[in-house]
C-alpha cells in the first residue's frame, strides 16, 4: 500500500519507450557502475550498522560477563564468567517481580488494546461520514500518549484528589489514590496504553477495506448471521493484519519504559509495582552503575522477545490465513 | 431497525472519541485553573482564567527557564529531522532500486535492526559515547541517525520507491543518466511524500523521545522539555500541579501543531508501513 504517485501522469508517459540495443561491454560496465554504486548510497547505513549496532552489542555481550562498572577504570574490569546471570536467576528478587509486573502487563495491556482498536475499527468501517476525522482523533493518543506531558497528565487524573475520583464521587462511590495504590498502579498504566488504540486501529481499518464485500454478500444470500460472517469471514480475512499488529504490539509493549518511569518518579513504585523489566535494567545501569550486571539483563531480555517473536511466527501458520494461497 | 443500529453505532463512536479526548481537554482546562479549582472544579472549563501557572511553570527551575528546554529540543529534534530525511533517502535508494552483492541479506539485516529492543544496546553505547566525552552533548542523540540506525524510517521510504513506476528509471538511463544523476533527479524529487512523513514522524518521536534524553543529558542546563517536565513530579504537592499541567500543554502543542497540519500523511505513513504508535 504505497502512497500514491498518480498525481505525476505525465512523467510515467516516457515509459513505453524500448530501449535501444547495446553491446555487450556496455551493458556490463554500466551494471558494474551500478554495484558500486549501490555501496556508496549503502556506505552511512553500512557504518552505523557496524559502529552504532553491530559492535555495541558484541561489547554489551562482552560486558554482561565481567563486573564492568563505568566509575572505575579499564584496568580493574574482572572477567567472572556467568556471575552475573547466575546471581539474577537465584539472588534478584527484584528482577524476579519485574518479569512478573512486565508479563502481567504485555498478557492484559496488549490483548485489550487490540480488542479495543479492532471493536472501534469495525464500528468506524461501516461508518460512511466523517470516517476520516474520527480516524484521525482516535489516531491522536497514539500520537501523544507516550510522552511524559501524558504521564503527568495520569497522575493528576489519578490520584488521590484526581478528577477520576471526583468523577466517581458522582456516582457516590468513593475512589482511591489509583497511581499509589500497590493494587491499582498498574492497572492504571494499563488505562493509559489502551487509552492509545489509534495506531493499530488505522491499521485495522486498512485491512478491513480489503475484504472483498463479495463475501458478504454471498454470505447474506445463504443466509449466514452478521455473527457468524464475522467469525467465518471477517476474522479469517483479517487474520494476517491481527498477526502483524500482534507482533508489533507485544515488541513495542515489553519495551515500555516513559509512562511507568515518570509515574513511579524512576522507582518503579509503590512497592514495585510499575517495575517494568526496562526500569530494572535502566536502574542496574544508570543508578547503581553496574553495567556488566545490566547487560546481563539485556541480553536475557533480547532472547525473551526474540523467543517470543519465534513463538509467534511458529504457531502463526496455524491461524493467518493469506487469500493469495501461499501459506 | 437497520437506521436504529446506525444511531446506535454513531453513539457509541461518540462515547468513545468523548473518552478518547477527555484527557486532552481536561489537562488544556485544568491548566487555567486556580490549585483549589483543579480538584473541587469537575467542569473542564475553569470558573476563571488562571495565567499564572503558564508564568510559573516556564520559571519553576530555579535559574533556567523553559527557553532553555525548548531550545534545546528543538536543535535535537531539527538536527534529527535532517539526519533521518538524508540518511534514509540515500540507503532505501540503494535497497529499492539498485542491484549489487548481498542486497537480500543486508536487507534482511536490516529489517532484523527494526526489531531490536533499544535498551539492549544503550548500555554499551553510552559506554562508548562516555570514551569520547560526548555525555551531556547533543551528539550520542543526532550522529547515530546520520548513519541511517532508524531502520523504520528506511522501511518506509523503501516501501514508498518501489511504488515509483521502474520505467522513470529506464528512461532516464537511457537518456544516459548514472545511479547518482538518477536518484537526484528522478527518484529525489518524487520521493517528496515520503520525505515529509519520514520528516514529521521524526519530529514527532524526538520531541516526545524521554529514554534517550534522560540517560545522555545529565546537567539541568541540557534538559530537553520531557526530561524537564520530570522535575514537576519530584514535589507533585497541589500548588506544582497548575504549572505542571501547563508546562505539559506546553509541551503537547507541536505536536498537536503538526498533527493538525499534516494528519493526511500521517495516517497514509502508518498505513504504508505499520508502525509504533
Amino acid at each position: 500500500m504505497a502512497l500514491t504517485t498518480a498525481s505525476r501522469p505525465a512523467l510515467t508517459a516516457a515509459a513505453p519507450t524500448p530501449p535501444p540495443k547495446r553491446g555487450r561491454r556496455k551493458n556490463y560496465a554500466s551494471r558494474r557502475q551500478e554495484g558500486l554504486a549501490g555501496y556508496v548510497f549503502l556506505s552511512p547505513w553500512l557504518i552505523g550498522l557496524m559502529a552504532i549496532t553491530a559492535f555495541p552489542m558484541l561489547f554489551s555481550l562482552y560486558l554482561s560477563f565481567t563486573n564492568y562498572d563505568i566509575l572505575s577504570s579499564w584496568e580493574f574490569v574482572e572477567w567472572v564468567g556467568f556471575d552475573n546471570y547466575k546471581k539474577i536467576f537465584t539472588g534478584d528478587p527484584i528482577f524476579w517481580k519485574s518479569v512478573r509486573v512486565t508479563l502481567t502487563y504485555g498478557l492484559i495491556a496488549i490483548p485489550l488494546k487490540l480488542a479495543a482498536s479492532l471493536g472501534v475499527a469495525l464500528l468506524l468501517n461501516r461508518e460512511r461520514r466523517g470516517v476520516g476525522l474520527f480516524r484521525s482523533m482516535f489516531y491522536l493518543p497514539s500520537l501523544l500518549g507516550g510522552s511524559v506531558a501524558l504521564a503527568l497528565v495520569w497522575v493528576a487524573m489519578f490520584n488521590g484528589e484526581g478528577s477520576f475520583n471526583a468523577f466517581l464521587g458522582l456516582f457516590g462511590i468513593e475512589g482511591k489514590p489509583w497511581i499509589n495504590d500497590p493494587d491499582w498502579a498498574l492497572e492504571t498504566l494499563m488505562v493509559l496504553t489502551i487509552w492509545q488504540f489509534g495506531a493499530p486501529m488505522v491499521i485495522f481499518l486498512a485491512g478491513l477495506k480489503q475484504v472483498p464485500s463479495e463475501l458478504y454478500e454471498a454470505a447474506s444470500v445463504d443466509g449466514a448471521s452478521k455473527v457468524r460472517q464475522f467469525f467465518h469471514i471477517t476474522l479469517p480475512m483479517l487474520s494476517p493484519v491481527i498477526f502483524f499488529n500482534l507482533v508489533l504490539e507485544t515488541i513495542n509493549g515489553f519495551q515500555g519504559f516513559t509512562s511507568a518511569f515518570v509515574i513511579s518518579n524512576g522507582t518503579g513504585g509503590p512497592v514495585y509495582s510499575t517495575k517494568l523489566y526496562t526500569l530494572h535494567i535502566y536502574d542496574k545501569a544508570f543508578t547503581d552503575f553496574q553495567m556488566g550486571y545490566s547487560s546481563a539483563l539485556a541480553w536475557i531480555f533480547l532472547a525473551a522477545i526474540g523467543l517470543i517473536t519465534v513463538v509467534f511466527f511458529s504457531t502463526g501458520k496455524f491461524w493467518v490465513h493469506y487469500s493469495d494461497g501461499e501459506n | 431497525m437497520a437506521r436504529v443500529r446506525g444511531w446506535l453505532r454513531v453513539l457509541a463512536l461518540l462515547g468513545v472519541l468523548a473518552v478518547v479526548l477527555y484527557p486532552l481537554v481536561w489537562v488544556l482546562g485544568s491548566s487555567l485553573k486556580s490549585p483549589t479549582e483543579i480538584t473541587s472544579n469537575l467542569s473542564v472549563w475553569p470558573e476563571e482564567l488562571t495565567w499564572s501557572n503558564y508564568s510559573d511553570g516556564w520559571n519553576y527551575i530555579p535559574g533556567l527557564s523553559f527557553t532553555t528546554f525548548i531550545t534545546n529540543s528543538l536543535v535535537i529534534s531539527l538536527a534529527t529531522v535532517v539526519a533521518n530525511a538524508l540518511s534514509c533517502l540515500v540507503t532505501a535508494y540503494a535497497f529499492a532500486r539498485l542491484k549489487f552483492r548481498g542486497r537480500g541479506f543486508y536487507f534482511a539485516l536490516m529489517i532484523a535492526t527494526l526489531l531490536l529492543p533499544g535498551h539492549v544496546l544503550i548500555v554499551p553505547q553510552y559506554v562508548l559515547f562516555n570514551e569520547f566525552g560526548w555525555i551531556d552533548t547533543p551528539l550520542p542523540l543526532i550522529l547515530p541517525k546520520l548513519l541511517a540506525t532508524e531502520a523504520f524510517f528506511i522501511f518506509l521510504m523503501v516501501q514508498f520507491m518501489r511504488g515509483i513506476p521502474r520505467e522513470l528509471d529506464d528512461a532516464a538511463k537511457i537518456d544516459g543518466s548514472g545511479p547518482y544523476r538518477t536518484f537526484w533527479h528522478v527518484i529525489l524529487p518524487l520521493s517528496r511524500p515520503a520525505l515529509i512523513t519520514t520528516a514529521i514522524f521524526s519530529f514527532i518521536w524526538t520531541w516526545n523521545d524521554f529514554f534517550t534524553q534522560l540517560v545522555y543529558l545529565p546537567s539541568v542546563e541540557s534538559y530537553t522539555v520531557p526530561v524537564a517536565l520530570r522535575l514537576f513530579i519530584d514535589s507533585s504537592g497541589q500548588t506544582s500541579i497548575g504549572p505542571m499541567l501547563a508546562m505539559s500543554v506546553v509541551s503537547l502543542l507541536p505536536v498537536f501543531l503538526f498533527f493538525l497540519g499534516f494528519q493526511r500523511f500521517l495516517v497514509q505513513g502508518i498505513n504504508t508501513s505499520g508502525l509504533k504508535g
